[in-house]
């Protein structure tokens, strides 16, 4: 990640440094050369339920990676907590998509969510029953316990779905990054899944979500983030959720940005 | 392991070549290879032990990363390393092939590293060029060496499908080395290369050097195969990192159960592979070891007790046999209600009757029921009477099918005629815990939709027979007609 230029003051109010707990200035990302997400300014204020909604390709997935780093960024930066990435680690969850790993893999679901720890474990050090313990109650808070013993293949979508949550769940952290965690999931997983999203924000967590459905997202976050390529609009959902910046959002997949976008690729192949 | 050190460490005769005895008896010749007296034989077993189960070990990870294939292209290029190495050291030095072999691959991964970054070429595109080019410049190479006029040219061309013979006191602490190196780094760093192997993207987030322990993963792979060169050859030495841990893959679903199996097959085959070669008067052992592993694999596939084949079509024909059983039970119920249960024996030609088969056949089935106690054959065979068991099993299938039937019509909606092929299925599986469920459900109704009576645990446990259905005035709960 390139920290070029010295940060503009945001327009506002200024938290001081350490409790914004995600703060990203002027990101780009190129996939191949070819930008996928434009000069991203964002600054999420502590204790909020943040949804990312948008239509397919624009970048939600993206973002997400890149702000932890999985991604290279051409330009701009992150910090979480008012630090870069790299040095809080600790604080930040993750909840990856479904297709990111091998469900055949010879791990059981409590081997999975113990992974959750291993952050907290050091270079040698190996689980411990402090760790279990907190293996278990995660299980339990995704009512998955017992399974603990299954191997992950013998799982349906929405319970691999939530050993994915119990996991980042495990990590205890204060700012939690998931990529669609309600995708392909059955209504009581779903109902499930936003309980706890809602319990951690009472805790006073931040949680950044992506989300592919509009009307759910409407009932279930506290701020939206509408996101095509660039940063379209973000603030409450009772003033983001409007008609014309959803229109301005979603419609016409072929704006002059994807346009120019496409042409900047073709340009370096 | 000091053990295998002192042996090793022992003044080693010349070795003599493996197969160079008399034809003595097999068991004879066993009895020498495992015993460890011949020293002339024991580098060769401790070696080939020593590989397999170093090859097992690592070879575990590239199986459920699935990089079989880069295990492949990893052998195939280290061989213009051997050769260079010997060329080098004008000799088998092992020093000074272990490392022109051990450059040799991590030249190779690079190179498909390169390819894959810069190109649309995929990994396997680029491991299959990599694995190709290599060896066929170590086959040039060799070629080039055989026809040197030095007499220490011996043994190059062993390299292709090995020999555990020529393996030295040298090359066993070499081995020895490389195992104790891998176990460690297994030991030690169990939670990364898991992690790294199972979510390597989580493995960033929360701050493991991914990079560092994937490299650190094909390092000790290259170790392995170059340690493996000498006794399996570079042509099928892949098959040592591959076929011990599917084996294992077949019996375990857990990684760590699964490294132990991989390093004990590993060793078999090693052990076993050696020997094989030993009998057949100086076989190349690389066939050998890799023929042991397969057969390892193959028992491993037929007989593992959850994916086995064997077992599994075992446990689908005892499945067959219960059902027939219990749908021999339920006829017979049935006859016994169409006459409102008097008189308990039911004859053979009542059942064929009632399964539209020939008398033959429901003897046949009369006969299993006996064999399972569930009931027994009277009057010379021509009448079949329900023990106790069976009673109870044949009520039980009665009732779980009547149920059944009702919960689909009453909660699912579906049409009553459609419901009882369904049901003819269902009968077989439901648990005692569900049909508790279903019965709650329901209100513990007594008919089902066609208006026949559903037997009820007091029914289903006393020696005795329900009450007519003609006893009952009129249907109580949810019957006929819904």
């Amino acid at each position: 990640m390139t920290t070029t230029k010295e940060p503009r003051q945001p327009v506002g109010t200024t938290p001081p440094e350490g409790t914004v707990p995600l703060e990203i200035h002027d990101l780009t990302v190129a996939y191949h050369r070819k930008p996928v997400l434009w000069g991203i300014d964002l600054q999420v204020p502590p204790g909020q339920l943040v949804g990312i909604v948008g239509p397919n390709g624009a970048g939600k997935s993206t973002l997400i990676k890149a702000i932890m780093g999985l991604l290279p960024a051409s330009s701009g930066w992150v910090k979480i907590f008012g630090k870069p990435y790299r040095k809080n680690l600790d604080r930040v969850g993750y909840m990856p998509q479904r297709e990111s790993v091998d469900w055949d893999f010879p791990v059981s679901v409590m081997d999975v969510v113990l992974m959750g720890r291993y952050g907290h474990l050091g270079l040698f050090r190996r689980p411990g029953r402090s760790d279990r313990e907190i293996a278990r109650a995660c299980l339990e808070k995704v009512k998955m316990l017992p399974f603990a013993n299954r191997q992950i293949a013998n799982l349906s979508g929405g319970q691999q779905q939530r050993v994915f949550l119990a996991r980042a769940l495990a990590q205890e952290s204060d700012l939690y990054l998931m990529d669609e965690p309600f995708a392909g999931v059955d209504a009581a997983t779903e109902s499930a899944i936003i309980t706890l999203l809602h319990e951690l924000r009472q805790r006073g967590k931040t949680l950044l979500v992506v989300h592919h459905d509009l009307p759910t997202a409407r009932n279930y976050f506290d701020m939206l983030l509408l996101l095509n390529m660039r940063v379209v609009a973000f603030g409450p959902t009772q003033k983001v959720f409007t008609y014309e910046l959803l229109q301005k959002t979603y419609g016409g997949r072929l704006t002059i940005l994807s346009e120019v976008a496409q042409a900047v690729g073709e340009k370096h192949e | 392991m000091p053990l295998l050190l002192m042996l090793a460490a022992s003044p080693s005769l010349q070795a003599a070549r493996i197969g160079d005895v008399s034809d003595t008896h097999w068991l004879e010749q066993a009895v020498r290879f495992f015993s460890f007296q011949d020293p002339s034989l024991r580098y060769a077993l401790i070696g080939s032990i020593l590989l397999g189960v170093t090859c097992g070990l690592l070879g575990s990870f590239i199986v459920v990363r699935k990089l079989a294939l880069m295990g492949d292209a990893l052998s195939h290029a280290v061989l213009p390393g051997v050769a260079i190495g010997f060329l080098w050291s004008m000799s088998k030095n092992p020093v000074a092939i272990f490392i022109g072999a051990t450059v040799a691959g991590l030249l190779g991964a690079l190179m498909v590293n390169l390819l894959t970054q810069t190109t649309r070429l995929k990994e396997d595109t680029a491991l299959g060029m990599v694995l190709a080019g290599f060896f066929a410049l170590g086959v040039c190479l060799v070629s080039m060496i055989q026809r040197l006029p030095t007499g220490t040219k011996t043994g190059i061309d062993k390299f292709l499908f090995g020999q555990a013979a020529a393996i030295g006191a040298g090359d066993v602490w070499l081995m020895s080395g490389v195992a104790v190196l891998s176990l460690l780094a297994i030991t030690l760093f169990y939670k990364q290369f898991l992690v790294t192997s199972f979510d390597p993207g989580f493995g960033r987030v929360i701050g493991m050097p991914v990079q560092v322990f994937h490299l650190v993963l094909m390092l000790l792979l290259a170790f392995a195969v170059v340690i493996a060169l000498q006794a399996v050859g570079v042509v099928l030495v892949s098959a040592m990192l591959i076929t011990p841990p599917a084996a294992a893959y077949m019996l375990t679903d857990r990684l760590h159960r699964m490294l132990v199996l991989a390093a004990l097959f590993g060793l078999l085959s090693g052990a076993i592979g050696a020997f094989l070669s030993f009998l057949g008067n100086s076989l190349p052992t690389g066939p050998c070891m890799v023929l042991a592993a397969s057969l390892v694999f193959g028992a491993a596939f037929l007989g593992a007790p959850r994916h086995g084949v064997i077992t599994r079509w075992w446990r689908q024909r005892s499945r067959v046999r219960r059902i027939g059983r219990e749908n021999t039970l339920k006829s017979i119920y049935h006859v016994l209600e169409d006459r409102d249960f008097v008189g308990e024996g039911v004859s053979l030609k009542e059942l064929a009757e009632r399964r539209r088969e020939t008398i033959e056949e429901a003897r046949r089935q009369a006969r299993e029921l006996h064999r399972h106690d569930f009931a027994t054959l009277q009057d010379e065979d021509h009448s079949i009477w329900l023990t106790p068991r069976g009673w109870q099993r044949a009520a039980a299938i009665v009732r779980n099918h009547r149920l059944w039937e009702l919960y689909l019509t009453h909660s699912a909606s579906i049409a009553a005629d459609h419901v009882h092929e369904d049901a003819e299925k269902i009968e077989h599986v439901l648990g005692e815990d569900v049909v508790r469920q279903l019965e709650r459900h329901l209100d513990f109704a007594t008919r089902d939709p066609h208006g026949k009576r559903i037997p009820s645990s007091v029914d289903i446990h006393q020696a005795g027979r329900p009450a007519p259905s003609r006893e009952d005035p009129r249907p109580t709960g949810y019957g006929g007609g819904s």
